[in-house]
C-alpha cells in the first residue's frame, strides 16, 4: 500500500485526470497481453510530458517507491504486470511524433506512439519503420524498445536494436540520459544496445529516434506445401544456402493451417507444413530471387508451389498466417503462446519432441514459426475452466522452452522474460551470468525500484524452483539416461 | 583451455596489476595509451563452429580476420560489417572490441549489429557467456553487444558468435564528379530510394557509390543513376576500409573521425578552418578529417553538428569525446561491476577507468 503522504505529493505533480485511484479505473491495467497474470495496481500515473515523467521518478526515488513502466500493454510475458506498492507509470499519453526528417530518414517520436503510426506518418515520403511485431497496430515504440521487438521481417531488416538510433531516457533518480542520437554511433559503451530489451528495468524512455527505410519497390510472396514438416524445415536452410535472404520466411504446421483455413479461407492447401517466402527489394532483384526460391522449393520436395500474382493475392496468402493466433483461439477456449528460438537445423527434432510432449501432457499444440529466424511460437491449447489445465499448459510451455535451451537456443526470441519465463532463465543462465545481470541493473538502479522482480530471477529462487541450468546445449551429466 | 588466461587475470586482479589486451596490435594507436602487462590473445585461435545454412559463425577471439573471411568466402558468405584490417592484420576479438566497421556499415549494419553471443573472462577471472547462436534472443540484458566497442575495458572477450550474410551476386561501383555539398545531398537522397546501395564515398571531388545485388538489379540502378563505372572497384573499397589509400597513409596532419548525422552540412562550407582534407563515407554519417586545428575547436564542431569525434592518430589529449556526467556515472558503475580492480586496458577508453 502506498502512503497517503506519498499519494498527496504525487497529486501535486500531475493534473487530476492523469492519476487513477478508483478500482474500476485500475482494473483495465491489471494485466498486459498475458492475462493469465493479473494484479490490480495501487495507482496509475499517466504523465503527458517528459518533465512529468522525470518528476514522478524523482519522487518515487526519494520515497523509495517502485515504478513499473507500461506502454500499450500488448506485451506477452507479463513484463508490465503491476507490482504491489508500486506506481504503474503508463506512457501512452506521450504519443506525439515530434519530427520526421525524410532526407536524413529518421523519425523522432515519443514512447507512446504506436509502431504502425510511425510507418503511416512516414509513408508520404516513401519511407517506413521496418520492425513489425504482429501487434503493430496497437503496440507502442517504447514497449518495442523495452522488449527489443521483432516481427516477420527480422531476418532481413533486424530487430528493434538494429533500427533505433537514439533514446532520451530517465534513470530512477530523475537524471536524463541521452543515448545515441542521429549519428550512427556514439562515444563510450554501447548503452543503446543495453537498453534494448531491458524490460523497463534500467531507465524510463521518453523519446526514441528511429531509422526509416525506403519502401521496397516490390514485394512478392511464394507459398509452398510440404507433406512432411522436416522437409519444410530443410527447405528453409536450402533457401538461405542459395544466398537468398527473404524479407519474411514463415512456417505453419497442420493444425495451424487447418485453423487458419477454417477461419479466413486463405485458400491454403491442407498439408503437413506450409512455407510462406516473401521476397522484397528492387524489381529485378525480386524476379531473380523468386526464380531461385521456386527452384529450391521444388528440389526440397514441395508438393505444391504458388507465387502470388498481384498484391491482392499476396495479402490473401498472408491473411492466413496473420490470423493464425485468433484462428487457433477458435479451436479452444484458451491458448498459451510460447516464444523459443532454436538453430534452424534443430527444427525437425524440436517439432518431434513437442509432438511427444503434447501426448504426454494431453494438450494439443499448433505451431507457427518465424522460420527464417528460428523463432518458434507453439500455441498450446487448453481450457482455463478445467481445473489444473492452466498449470499443465504452463508446465508444458516451460518444458518446450527448456528444450529450446537444450538444443542451443533461447527461451525468448521476441516476447521478453517478464514474469512468465523467469523460471526458465535459471535453465538458460548459470549463477555467474545471473549475478552480472543483477550488476547491470544495479549500475542503473541500485535500489531496485524499476520493475522489480521481473526478467532476472534471484539466485535463491532458481534453487527453490529446482530448475537445472543447461549450459550451451550440453545437459549436465549427459551420460545419464533421461526418461 | 582458458585456464592460463583465467589464472593470469585472477593473479592480476589480486595485485590490481593492469593488463593490456592485445591481438595483432593493428589498432594499438586507437584510443588512449594504456600501460600494463600484455595479455596476448593470439593463442585463442580457431573457428569453433560455422554453419553456413544458419548464417552463424563462432570463433575464438584471437582468430585472424583473414582466416575467418577466407572460410566465409569458400561458402559465398561475408562479414557484412567489413571490419578494417589495418596493415592487413586484425583479429576477431579486436574487431569486436574496437567496434569499427567498414564501407558497408550504413546499409548492412555495424559490428555490434552482427554480434549474437560472447564468451568473456571478467576482471575477477570469471568465465561468462552471454547471448547465443541464434538471431533472435531477448533473454537477459544484451551484454554481448555491450562488449562491442568497449575496447576490452569490461573483460577479455574469448569467443564471439556472429551473424554472417551471403555475398551479393554482383557489385558495381559508379563515380560522379561533384563538390562536397552535392555529394552529401545525393548520398542522402539516394539512400531514401529503393536502390541497391551498399557503400558511398566522397573524396577529392569524386563521389563513388557501390551497388550490390542481382545482376539485373545492379545494372538497372546503373542505368538510373548514370555515372562512370569504376575499374578495380574491389581494390578501391578495400583501400578505404583498411586505410591503405594515400589520404590515410601519407598524411602529415592528425586524423579525426567525425561521426555525424548523415545530413550534417559540408565541413568545407560550415567549418572551413577545420577541413584541411576530408574523406566521407556512410552516406555522410562518417567523415575522416585531416586537420591541425586545436582539439577543443574540433570537439566543439562535432558537438554542435549533433555527433561526436575521435582522434584517430596518436597525439595529445583525449581520444574520445567526453561523456555527460550522467552517462559517465553509468560507465564507471558498469566498469566497477565487470572489472572491480580496473585491470583491463586502464585508461584506454576514458582516463578515469
Amino acid at each position: 500500500m502506498l502512503s497517503p503522504v506519498f499519494l498527496a505529493r504525487l497529486r501535486e505533480l500531475l493534473p487530476a485526470d492523469s492519476l487513477l485511484f478508483e478500482r474500476e479505473d485500475l482494473v483495465p491495467y491489471e494485466s498486459d497481453g498475458l492475462s493469465a497474470y493479473r494484479n490490480t495496481p495501487d495507482v496509475v500515473a499517466l504523465p503527458s510530458t517528459e518533465a512529468e515523467v522525470a518528476a514522478i521518478l524523482r519522487l518515487c526515488h526519494q520515497e523509495n517507491v517502485a515504478v513499473v513502466a507500461r506502454g500499450a500493454g500488448t506485451g506477452l510475458a507479463a513484463g508490465a504486470l503491476p507490482v504491489d506498492g508500486a506506481v504503474l507509470l503508463v506512457l501512452a499519453k506521450l504519443n506525439r511524433i515530434r519530427r520526421i526528417d525524410p532526407l536524413a530518414r529518421i523519425a523522432v517520436v515519443e514512447p507512446g506512439v504506436r509502431n504502425l503510426a510511425i510507418s503511416e506518418a512516414a509513408a508520404q515520403y516513401g519511407l517506413y519503420y521496418a520492425p513489425d511485431p504482429s501487434s503493430q497496430i496497437a503496440c507502442s515504440i517504447g514497449g518495442n524498445v523495452a522488449e527489443n521487438s521483432g516481427g516477420v521481417h527480422c531476418l532481413k531488416y533486424g530487430l528493434t536494436v538494429h533500427n533505433v538510433m537514439g533514446l532520451r531516457a530517465f534513470t530512477i533518480d530523475g537524471q536524463l540520459l541521452e543515448i545515441g542520437g542521429e549519428a550512427l554511433d556514439s562515444a563510450g559503451f554501447d548503452l543503446l544496445a543495453l537498453m534494448m530489451g531491458s524490460e523497463g528495468m534500467l531507465a524510463v524512455v521518453t523519446e526514441v529516434t528511429v531509422k526509416l527505410l525506403p519502401r521496397p519497390e516490390r514485394a512478392q510472396v511464394v507459398l509452398a506445401a510440404f507433406d512432411d514438416v522436416a522437409k519444410a524445415g530443410a527447405a528453409v536452410g536450402d533457401i538461405i544456402a542459395a544466398g537468398v535472404i527473404p524479407a519474411g520466411l514463415e512456417m505453419m504446421d497442420k493444425l495451424a493451417i487447418e485453423a487458419a483455413e477454417a477461419f479466413v479461407h486463405a485458400g491454403y492447401p491442407l498439408c503437413a507444413a506450409l512455407l510462406l517466402v516473401e521476397i522484397d527489394g528492387v524489381n529485378e532483384e525480386v524476379s531473380d530471387d523468386i526464380a531461385t526460391v521456386r527452384a529450391v522449393l521444388r528440389a526440397a520436395g514441395a508438393t505444391e508451389i504458388r507465387t502470388a500474382e498481384d498484391e491482392a493475392q499476396r495479402l490473401k496468402f498472408w491473411a492466413g498466417r496473420k490470423a493464425a493466433f485468433p484462428a487457433v483461439g477458435r479451436l479452444s477456449p484458451d491458448y498459451y503462446c510460447m516464444d523459443g528460438t532454436i538453430p534452424r537445423s534443430q527444427l525437425p527434432h524440436v517439432l518431434t519432441r513437442i509432438a511427444e510432449m503434447s501426448a504426454e501432457f494431453g494438450l494439443a499444440v499448433a505451431n507457427v514459426f518465424h522460420a527464417g529466424d528460428g523463432n518458434l511460437h507453439p500455441l498450446i491449447l487448453f481450457d482455463a475452466n478445467v481445473p489444473g489445465e492452466l498449470a499443465r499448459a504452463e508446465d508444458f510451455g516451460g518444458k518446450i522452452l527448456e528444450l529450446c535451451v537444450e538444443v542451443g537456443g533461447t527461451i525468448t526470441g521476441e516476447h521478453g522474460v517478464g514474469v512468465e519465463k523467469i523460471k526458465q532463465m535459471c535453465a538458460q543462465f548459470a549463477s555467474p551470468e545471473l549475478i552480472r545481470f543483477h550488476d547491470v541493473k544495479a549500475a542503473f538502479d541500485p535500489g531496485t525500484l524499476l520493475n522489480p522482480g521481473k526478467a532476472v530471477p534471484e539466485l535463491h529462487r532458481c534453487a527453490e524452483w529446482g530448475r537445472m541450468h543447461i549450459h550451451a546445449g550440453r545437459l549436465p551429466h549427459a551420460e545419464l539416461p533421461r526418461f | 583451455m582458458h585456464d592460463a588466461y583465467i589464472d593470469t587475470i585472477r593473479d592480476a586482479h589480486s595485485r590490481a596489476q593492469p593488463l593490456v589486451i592485445r591481438g595483432h596490435g593493428s589498432k594499438d594507436f586507437y584510443g588512449n595509451p594504456s600501460a600494463g602487462e600484455v595479455l596476448d590473445t593470439t593463442a585463442l585461435s580457431g573457428i569453433v563452429d560455422y554453419q553456413p545454412r544458419e548464417l552463424v559463425l563462432v570463433a575464438q577471439a584471437g582468430t585472424p580476420l583473414a582466416n575467418i573471411e577466407a572460410r566465409l568466402t569458400e561458402h559465398g558468405q561475408m562479414l557484412a560489417f567489413e571490419p578494417p584490417r589495418f596493415g592487413g592484420h586484425g583479429t576477431l576479438g579486436g574487431a569486436v572490441a574496437a567496434g569499427l566497421s567498414g564501407p558497408r556499415r550504413a546499409s548492412a549494419g555495424a559490428a555490434r549489429d552482427f554480434v549474437l553471443g560472447i564468451e568473456l573472462i571478467d576482471g575477477s577471472g570469471q568465465l561468462l557467456r552471454f547471448g547465443g547462436r541464434v538471431i533472435k534472443n531477448v533473454a537477459g540484458y544484451d551484454v554481448s553487444r555491450l562488449m562491442a566497442g568497449a575496447l576490452g575495458t569490461l573483460g577479455l572477450v574469448t569467443e564471439v558468435a556472429l551473424k554472417v550474410l551471403p555475398r551479393p551476386a554482383e557489385e558495381l561501383s559508379l563515380q560522379f564528379e561533384c563538390d562536397e555539398t552535392t555529394a552529401i545531398r545525393r548520398m542522402n537522397e539516394w539512400a531514401g530510394q529503393p536502390l541497391p546501395l551498399s557503400a558511398t564515398s566522397w573524396h577529392a571531388g569524386q563521389l563513388t557509390v557501390r551497388l550490390s545485388g542481382a545482376h539485373a538489379a545492379v545494372h538497372a540502378a546503373h542505368t538510373r543513376l548514370g555515372g562512370e563505372t569504376l575499374a578495380h572497384a574491389d581494390a578501391f573499397w578495400a583501400r578505404l576500409r583498411d586505410h591503405r589509400a594515400a589520404f590515410f597513409e601519407t598524411r602529415h596532419t592528425p586524423l579525426w573521425r567525425f561521426s555525424l548525422p548523415a545530413t550534417a552540412p559540408a565541413l568545407s562550407m560550415c567549418r572551413p578552418e577545420l577541413a584541411t582534407e576530408e574523406w566521407i563515407e556512410w552516406g555522410g554519417a562518417l567523415r575522416w578529417v585531416a586537420c591541425n586545428a586545436p582539439a577543443e575547436r574540433i570537439r566543439a564542431a562535432a558537438r554542435q553538428l549533433g555527433g561526436h569525434v575521435t582522434r584517430f592518430s596518436p597525439g595529445e589529449g583525449e581520444a574520445f569525446s567526453p561523456l555527460t556526467p550522467a552517462l559517465a556515472t553509468l560507465h564507471r558503475n558498469l566498469k566497477q561491476r565487470f572489472d572491480p580492480h580496473g585491470i583491463f586496458n586502464r585508461g584506454r577508453l576514458y582516463p578515469d577507468f
